[in-house]
């Protein structure tokens, strides 16, 4: 064996996205190797969640290419030119990413335990009594065991993200996206859900998690993406980059959050 | 006693609490009408909202023109342009269909046909207005979890549109009913047809069509007592919708009303 440092689970190599004439991703690369933590950060509008939802094909891109476990994600190559896989190819895809959405988007008609089996049972196919018995071993990591059958609308914000994190868990995905999941929380229930991430993160989850949160940044990144206007401005570890950042637009950044 | 009025009730009463068999069978002919016209305007109905909100224009504009077409004519003339139009013009002669022991006589070909491509103009409409309040990041979270939209459909987002859907499809589904007083003319004898057919050899009018009313009343109050019983099961998971979407059903439920 020549190579002896192992591929990333997820690569992204020069993206560019743009609506119309606008250009959100400016070229943007990087890799998150298995297991690692990532954590995005950077001002409002500066392309954070365009960036993970194109991790997952939620959104499409103009040029470059993202791989997941050296798979390229949503398009096939030809001649040079990006052309965009059958939603079939996508969707299977898609299993292997899990995403947790800053406005959870649980399904309001199912309990909190149908939102964790419906997509095992759905989409994988997999046994009902099996994932049932899966989806309340989550529940119970994400300590809410008691509200199995509560619908969403009964859920406070906090438990909703927990019940969010546990639904994408269930998919038993090899990476999980993250775009701010706790900003649109209130103050007392952001602590149980980062609780849970770092929980993961103990457990060897690569997760790419989009945050303001620079304490919890510190305490689970392997590494933090500084963005800005569509660019990264710097990658490097937190307690580095929040101690002494290199580029005067995160300093800024990191004094605007004070 | 007002002189001059003309009332037999004796008349009436056997005809309201003894009503001979071919009543019953205009009643019968009536209800099963009604409840397949309404489904098969639903399918289509969800197939042309479906139509309406494809990313390819072309299925967009066939969408648009479908209910241009379908709520722009009355049903009285779609009637009978599709039965006695299309015969005439020699395209398609209606032959009896036999299912089983069952035969779908021409009119009744006809009648299912043209009562269930209106309905699905107005079902479009209505699938549209759902399928558009539903948050956008439900779209987002099915794809998340790699469902195809078939899936999707079925067990997040139809049942979703389901309970946005029930308010006005209970008022469609009484249109409908009161609506297949018109399939007389097309000479089949439901409620209303049969009530002529009697009338014409008794002159009993004022009787009869007081008795034709009050079969209406019943069915279109018993379908109000299964709606709301259904309304109540979809609510079941959510506290009330919000007052914007409530709103706009509400908005919707006037629209439709107005036909
Ligand atoms: N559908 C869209 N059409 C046009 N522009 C869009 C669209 N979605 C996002 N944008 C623009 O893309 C830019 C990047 O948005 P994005 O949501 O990725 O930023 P962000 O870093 O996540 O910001 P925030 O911290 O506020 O969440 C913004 O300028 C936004 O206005
Ligand atoms: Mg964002």
């Amino acid at each position: 064996m020549s190579n002896t440092t192992p591929s990333p689970l997820v690569s992204v190599e020069a993206v560019h996205k743009s609506y119309g004439a606008l250009e959100i991703l400016k070229g943007i690369s990087f890799d998150v190797s298995r297991g690692e933590v990532v954590c995005l950060i950077g001002p409002s509008g500066s392309g954070k969640t365009t960036m993970v939802r194109c991790i997952n094909h939620l959104e499409t891109i103009q040029a470059g290419r993202i791989t997941v476990g050296g798979e390229m994600i949503g398009y096939r190559e030809h001649n040079g030119h990006l052309l965009e896989l059958p939603e079939s190819r996508i969707s299977l895809q898609r299993q292997k990413i899990g995403m947790v959405f800053q406005r959870f988007n649980l399904f309001p008609n199912l309990t909190a335990l149908g939102n964790i089996t419906v997509g095992p049972v759905r989409v994988q196919r997999r046994r009902e009594a099996e994932v049932r018995a899966e989806a309340l071993e989550l529940l119970r990591r994400v300590r809410l065991a008691d509200k199995a059958d509560n619908f969403p609308s009964q859920l406070s914000g906090g438990q909703q993200q927990r019940v969010a994190i546990a639904r994408a868990l269930a998919m038993k995905p090899e990476v999980m996206l993250f775009d701010e999941p706790t900003s649109a929380l209130d103050p007392e229930t952001v602590g149980e859900v980062l609780d849970v991430i770092k929980e993961l993160a103990a457990e060897g989850m690569t997760m790419i998690i989009v945050t303001h949160e620079l304490g919890f940044a510190r305490d689970v990144a392997d590494r933090v993406i500084m963005m800005d206007q569509g660019e990264i401005v710097e990658i490097g570890a937190a307690t580095e980059m929040f101690s002494a950042p290199r580029s005067d637009r995160t300093r800024a950044f990191l004094q605007s959050l004070k | 006693m007002v002189d001059g009025i003309n009332i037999d009730g004796a008349f009436f009463l056997r005809y309201l609490f003894n009503p001979p068999a071919i009543l019953w069978q205009g009643l019968w002919l009536t209800i099963w009408i009604s409840i397949v016209a309404q489904i098969m305007g639903m399918i289509v109905g969800l197939l042309i909202a479906l139509c309406m909100r494809s990313r390819h224009w072309w299925l967009r504009a066939f969408g648009r023109f479908y209910v241009w077409i379908w709520r722009g004519t009355p049903v009285l003339v779609q009637l009978v342009l599709i039965y006695t139009g299309v015969a005439a013009a020699g395209f398609y002669k209606y032959p009896d269909i036999t299912i089983g022991f069952f035969v779908l006589t021409g009119p009744l070909q006809a009648a299912l046909i043209a009562l269930s491509l209106n309905e699905g103009a107005y079902m479009a409409e209505i699938f549209r207005a759902a399928l558009g309040s539903i948050d956008k990041g439900q779209f987002d979270a099915v794809k998340a979890l790699g469902m195809r939209p078939v899936t999707a459909m079925r067990y997040i987002i139809l049942p979703q549109a389901a309970r946005i859907v029930i308010p006005p499809l209970g008022n469609e589904f009484t249109l409908l009913i009161k609506g297949t007083s018109l399939l007389a003319v097309i000479g089949i004898r439901e409620l209303f047809g049969t009530i002529q057919q009697l009338n014409a050899a008794t002159f009993r009018t004022f009787e009869l069509f007081v008795i034709a009313a009050i079969w209406y009343l019943v069915l279109t109050s018993i379908m109000g007592f299964v709606q709301r019983h259904i309304e109540a099961y979809y609510s079941r998971y959510d506290p009330p919708l919000s007052s914007q979407t409530k709103a706009r059903v509400k908005m919707r439920g006037l629209i439709s009303a107005q036909r």
